[in-house]
């Protein structure tokens, strides 16, 4: 009756890949389809990155010359891995507006409803926001290049400075992933913006911590964000301003012990919330 | 291979786990508390869905369709009961039931942002089409769904018929033997409506089974052979809609007179072209009654009417609705029951009413 589907029908039953092949085949047609989304829609990408492009521009240039760095340094080159992590962090709540769309217009039941692998549903999300999340570091470095920032360390030091960064926006995936299941519909995912603008902005990301009262400073030294940000300016050999305390001299174990905490929590959260649509 | 493409024994289904609540979980914490009560939106319900034909499941607001379509598409766990879809067993083998389904909800599924032939593409590589076989389907689902045109804009612009099309298209792109259709036409025009209502007559000559959900009477009546009747989680009724309308007594015409004083005048005009005897609603100086010759009836009660000069503020002839069934069946209207949401004049409100011609 139809010229497409003579041959076979498309489920993996009788087909000769096993379930692994569908998961991963799976997952890049729902990355395609997340990155199609891009493509079609540009301007969002430019959205996205309108606010921490002109952060940098405004923090770099107006406070730029009165804003001091302890220890000494140039501001604009503290600024920038602060820049870099703030897009980061601010990631989950593409996720989460992503997710909780797809989730009450039906998309995700969809999915469910068909034969493919139910985690390419997550899967295909998470592996197309760390996609972007490389462009979107790409144009902000490109960015802050333009602007004289400049990495002191080596090549191997940017490339971990920038792993630590993916790694921090991987964590937050899954953050986001469980908050899109939880909130009831895009509106509230707007309101996510009341959660993440205190996340960004009690850390080192502008600001030394040593220079904010004591109690801030230490809600902020503790914060994933600025260890990501301290571990990332020492890589780069960027002014690091440590205030002395324990959590900033041990910026790069936090940087990596904070995702990978965030990480094992909200994973079985998240996979929970999925299955949960089932019952 | 048995005669019945969908089958469901005494299914029971409550949502969350005990103590625990779901995504809606107000909606079910009413009696969250206790052990059972009214927190079971199926509650043995049985349904049997005759291979190649269209079936009806009517049913207000909050009766548990979308819960049924839900549990029989595999999306979502069932507590008890039995349910066989094109011939597996939904609670043994759901990934090959998924595979033999389609399903649009009761939200168009459609991603806004793509176009219809991307939205088409993207769903056939994830039913494992391959890249160049989904586009091949894709054309060909445009053109059954007469979206020819339509396929290389963006969805945001489509109407809202035109994306019920697509979604239709989409829960097709397997030519599934069962079809689960959750209101298709809720929400939609009346101009939409039947292009949907078209689209869905088309699927059932190609040879697939639908299972529609509904809350208008007439809209199973167009479309499905045979329609069962949902009510808090049970099947109430299992007819044709013939037999179904039957029950109700047929068409009926309907006057609301300007003046209170003048309600005698409206029964006596009814009373001469009515089967059955005339009701009156005082509050809302509406009298109606169940006619046979409908045309006939509406000339004839509107010609005397005008001649004793009553004045009338409406007259028109109304096909029986889901809330005369459910009143002949529950003795409830079914407002009563639903949410805050329900729209408790039914069919009336959806442009169902038929308004003098001349
Ligand atoms: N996710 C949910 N969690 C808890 N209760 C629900 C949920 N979805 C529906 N219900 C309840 O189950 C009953 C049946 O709902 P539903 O199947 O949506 O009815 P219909 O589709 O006929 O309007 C209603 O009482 C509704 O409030
Ligand atoms: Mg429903």
């Amino acid at each position: 009756m139809s010229v497409a589907l003579d041959l076979e029908t498309g489920s993996d039953y009788g087909s000769s890949h096993g379930r692994a092949y569908w998961a991963v085949a799976d997952c890049w047609n729902a990355v395609r389809r997340g990155l199609t989304h891009y493509q079609r829609q540009p301007v969002y990408i430019v959205w996205q990155l309108g606010f921490p492009i002109v952060s940098v521009l405004l923090y770099g240039y107006v406070f730029g010359s009165a804003m001091k760095v302890p220890g000494g340094g140039d501001y604009r080159e503290f600024l920038m891995p602060g820049m870099f992590a703030m897009t980061m962090a601010f990631g989950f709540m593409n996720t989460a507006v992503a997710v909780v769309t797809d989730s009450t217009r039906g998309v995700i039941d969809r999915f469910r409803s068909m034969p493919m692998a139910p985690s390419a549903v997550v899967t295909g999300r998470g592996v197309g926001d760390l996609l972007t999340a490389v462009a979107e570091l790409l144009i902000l470095a490109a960015t802050a290049f333009a602007i004289g920032w400049r990495w002191d360390s080596g090549f191997p030091g940017a490339l971990g400075a920038f792993g630590l960064l993916l790694l921090l926006r991987f964590s937050l995936i899954w953050v986001g992933v469980w908050l899109g299941l939880l909130v009831p519909g895009p509106e509230a995912a707007g309101n996510l913006f009341a959660v993440a603008f205190p996340l960004t902005m009690i850390s080192s990301v502008f600001v030394a911590p040593s220079l904010m009262p004591d109690w801030l400073g230490t809600v902020a030294a503790w914060n994933p964000v600025s260890s990501t940000v301290t571990a990332t300016r020492e890589l780069f050999g960027n002014p690091v301003a440590s205030g002395g305390t324990w959590p900033e001299e041990h910026a790069l174990l936090l940087s990596v012990a904070w995702p990978v905490a965030l990480t094992a929590v909200f994973v079985p959260l998240a996979v929970r919330r999925f299955q949960r649509l089932s019952r | 291979m048995n005669e019945h493409a969908v089958l469901a024994e005494a299914i029971q289904k409550r949502y969350g786990e005990k103590g625990k609540k779901g995504r809606s979980g107000r909606k079910g914490s009413r009696g969250e508390s206790g052990e059972r009560g009214g927190t079971y939106a199926l509650d043995g319900f049985d349904l049997a869905v005759r291979r190649g034909t269209v079936h009806g499941l009517l049913g207000p607001n909050g009766a548990g369709k979308t819960t049924a379509v839900r549990v029989l598409a595999t999306l979502l766990r069932f507590d008890g009961g039995r349910a066989e879809v094109a011939g597996v067993d939904v609670a043994r083998d759901p990934r090959r039931v998924r595979s033999r389904v389609g399903l649009a909800g009761q939200y168009a599924a459609v991603d806004e942002i793509f176009t219809g032939r991307q939205n088409l593409e993207m769903f056939g590589r994830l039913f494992h089409l391959g890249s160049r076989r989904a586009a091949l389907r894709a054309g060909e689902l445009l053109e059954q769904f007469d979206l020819v045109e339509a396929g290389g804009k963006g969805v945001g612009e489509y109407s809202g018929g035109m994306r019920r099309r697509l979604d239709l298209a989409a829960s097709m792109i397997l030519a599934p033997q069962v079809l689960f259709l959750d209101e298709p036409t809720t929400g939609l025009d009346p101009r939409g409506r039947g292009e949907v209502w078209d689209a869905v007559r088309a699927l059932v000559a190609g040879g697939t089974t639908v299972l529609l959900t509904t809350q208008y009477l007439d809209e199973a009546d167009k479309l499905a052979s045979r329609i069962t009747v949902i009510d808090q989680g049970r099947a109430i009724a299992d007819d044709s809609p013939a037999e179904l309308k039957n029950t109700v007594g047929g068409d009926r015409i309907e006057v609301v007179v300007a003046e209170h004083a003048d309600i005698p005048a409206a029964v006596e005009a009814v009373a001469r072209v009515a089967d059955a005897a005339v009701e009156t609603d005082d509050a809302a100086r509406r009298v109606h009654a169940v006619v046979s010759d409908r045309v006939a009836a509406l000339t004839e009660v509107a010609r005397t009417l005008q001649d004793r000069g009553t004045a009338v503020e409406d007259i028109g002839l109304r096909r029986p609705s889901l809330d005369d069934v459910f009143l002949r069946l529950t003795g409830r209207r079914t407002g009563a029951d639903a949410g805050p949401e329900a729209d408790a004049d039914g069919d009336v409100a959806t442009g169902v009413k038929e308004g003098v011609a001349a």
